[in-house]
């Protein structure tokens, strides 16, 4: 056991000796991977947002400024009656008032104001969720005495929602592509290293080395390279999620608002980094298949 | 140990390097290899190594059929066999130590007790002092002996040698022959190839001679095995 870890690390030394290559190595497979393991934890962020914002989809019922109590209790039976509908939240012209000071820091504007400029308002939850029915059923309400405005929600998440579902398949090519570009990566690294090893591995042939035992520091390069480079994705990642938080500090100030870039969570840090070994492993057995065989003694 | 029977080598391109030799080395003897350069010397041993396979004939090496050995039994055929090459194949980028450990990096042996055999090994061929030492550092002479005491550090039963003494002078060669003569007389099989018959005037073995990739039939004179000797 320990002879076999000497000699893997014996190899290991020999093909990280040259340390700038190894580091270029390194930083250029860590700058693959953080373009699109960035974009996915910015649309992470965004889903998240949305997720937050729209929750449920829901209809607000805008009242004309002169529904009375009568008006607004015939409009409730009405409203929960309706068999499309889940339930319905009435929000009181003066709590919508308090509300608004509370969640947007505008204070001061709205003490300013005169009179509640704020209609009362019914929050529906309809019962399906498809965009179409919710349109139908959006239209209905808009017909209901005492109705000024009938407006659907959550029809903007629904938009973005696409956008991230378009976002994704972006993340997904630029993931594909880049992640070939790693394997060609190792794949040309192990080429070289096999070159210019192409002694050693001679002679162990020569005094009776296995395949497997001639492979394997080449594998365990191609992994650790990966794994470093991995690394490395996360540390730009990381790194990039901390000056972008910086910057939204004083944002997030200025509209009152909590605005924070989530970084990876841990789960997705280990697949990024298990991501990365295996292509490394797989460039350098992609690599060590195709040209270890070229090299026989004679 | 080692048999050849009607075996000949052709490579591609029709050179016909080794033409019906047949011949038998038994457990513990010490054989010689003679010829003229281009003999068919090189590629005798090389055909034992299973480097290179027979085109006809039947070899068997440690009862194992070179012709038809597997791909994946080759490394295990080797690991049995130690080799001394004409051309040394050290490796330049570690020290002399790390040179003869790598068989038994190989063959897996425990770490002290490698490093036990290393030291034996280097002691026997007098380099024990130079295991620090890079190769590129070593003489001629020390060079061979570096690749000897590589040979047998992990003891394998049989040891070929490829023109040990080719760029040696006398006194080099006679203690490299020497060295030889010390593992035959522990029962090591040795099959020496080397046109320098200067070397072999004081030696009473059996040779082999190869001419133009025939086996010469006088060859057979003098026999001499292991037990005979001591």
């Amino acid at each position: 056991m320990r002879h076999a870890l000497t000699l893997i690390i014996g190899v290991l030394r020999r093909m990280f000796a040259s340390k700038l290559a190894g580091m270029l190595n390194i930083l250029v497979i860590g700058i693959a991977l953080s373009l699109p393991a960035g974009m996915y934890v910015m649309l992470q962020n965004a889903q998240g947002l949305v997720a937050k914002l729209s929750g449920t989809p829901q209809i607000s019922l805008f009242l004309t400024m002169e529904a009375k109590t009568d008006d607004i209790d015939k409009l409730r039976m009405q409203l929960t009656e309706h068999q499309s509908i889940e339930r319905v939240e009435f929000i009181a012209r003066n709590q919508a008032l308090e509300q608004l000071k509370k969640s947007t820091g505008l204070s001061d504007l709205i003490g300013g104001l005169q009179q509640n400029p704020l209609p009362d308002a019914f929050i529906v939850y309809p019962k399906q969720e498809e965009a179409q029915a919710l349109e139908a059923l959006r239209n209905e309400l808009a017909e209901l005495p005492k109705v000024e405005l009938a407006q659907l929600d959550s029809a903007w998440a629904y938009k973005l929602e696409a956008l991230l579902k378009f976002g994704r398949m972006v993340v997904m090519i630029l993931a594909s592509l880049l992640s070939l570009a790693l394997v060609a990566i190792t794949f040309n690294t192990i080429r070289l290293q096999i070159l210019t090893q192409r002694d050693e591995i001679e002679v162990a042939k020569l005094i009776g080395a296995t395949n497997g035992f001639i492979r394997r520091p080449f594998l365990y390069f191609g992994a650790l390279q990966g794994l470093l480079g991995g690394g490395m994705a996360w540390l730009i990642i990381s790194v990039s999620l901390i000056l972008l938080n910086w910057q939204l500090a004083p944002l997030s100030q200025l509209y009152a608002v909590q605005l924070v870039l989530n970084s990876l969570t841990p789960g997705d840090s280990l697949t990024l980094l298990l991501f990365s070994l295996y292509l490394g492993w797989l460039g350098a057995w992609l690599s060590v298949a195709r040209h270890l065989s070229q090299i026989e003694p004679s | 140990m080692i048999s050849f029977n009607q075996v000949h080598k052709r490579y591609p391109g029709g050179y016909h390097a080794l033409k019906n030799v047949s011949f038998e080395v038994s457990k513990g003897e010490m054989v010689f290899l003679t010829g003229h350069s281009g003999a068919g010397k090189s590629t005798l041993l090389k055909l034992i190594a299973a480097i290179e396979r027979p085109s006809l004939g039947s070899l068997i090496v440690n009862n194992q059929n070179i012709r038809v050995l597997k791909e994946r039994a080759l490394p295990y055929l080797r690991r049995n066999l130690g080799i001394i090459f004409q051309d040394h194949k050290l490796l330049f980028d570690r020290n002399v130590f790390d040179n003869v450990i790598l068989p038994l990096q190989i063959c897996g042996f425990d770490y002290r007790e490698s490093h036990k055999r290393v030291r034996a090994a280097l002691d026997k061929v007098g380099l024990l002092n130079r295991e620090k030492s890079n190769p590129i550092t070593l003489s001629g002479g020390e060079q061979q002996r570096l690749c000897i005491a590589r040979a047998i550090v992990n003891r394998p039963n049989i040891l070929l040698a490829d023109e040990p003494t080719g760029n040696l002078d006398t006194e080099y060669a006679h203690e490299i022959m020497a060295i030889f003569k010390s593992f035959h007389q522990v029962g090591v099989t040795l099959l020496i190839s080397t046109h320098d018959e200067g070397v072999l005037l004081d030696t009473n073995v059996r040779r082999l001679t190869l001419k133009h990739g025939e086996l010469q039939p006088d060859s057979f004179s003098a026999p001499l095995t292991g037990s005979d000797q001591v």
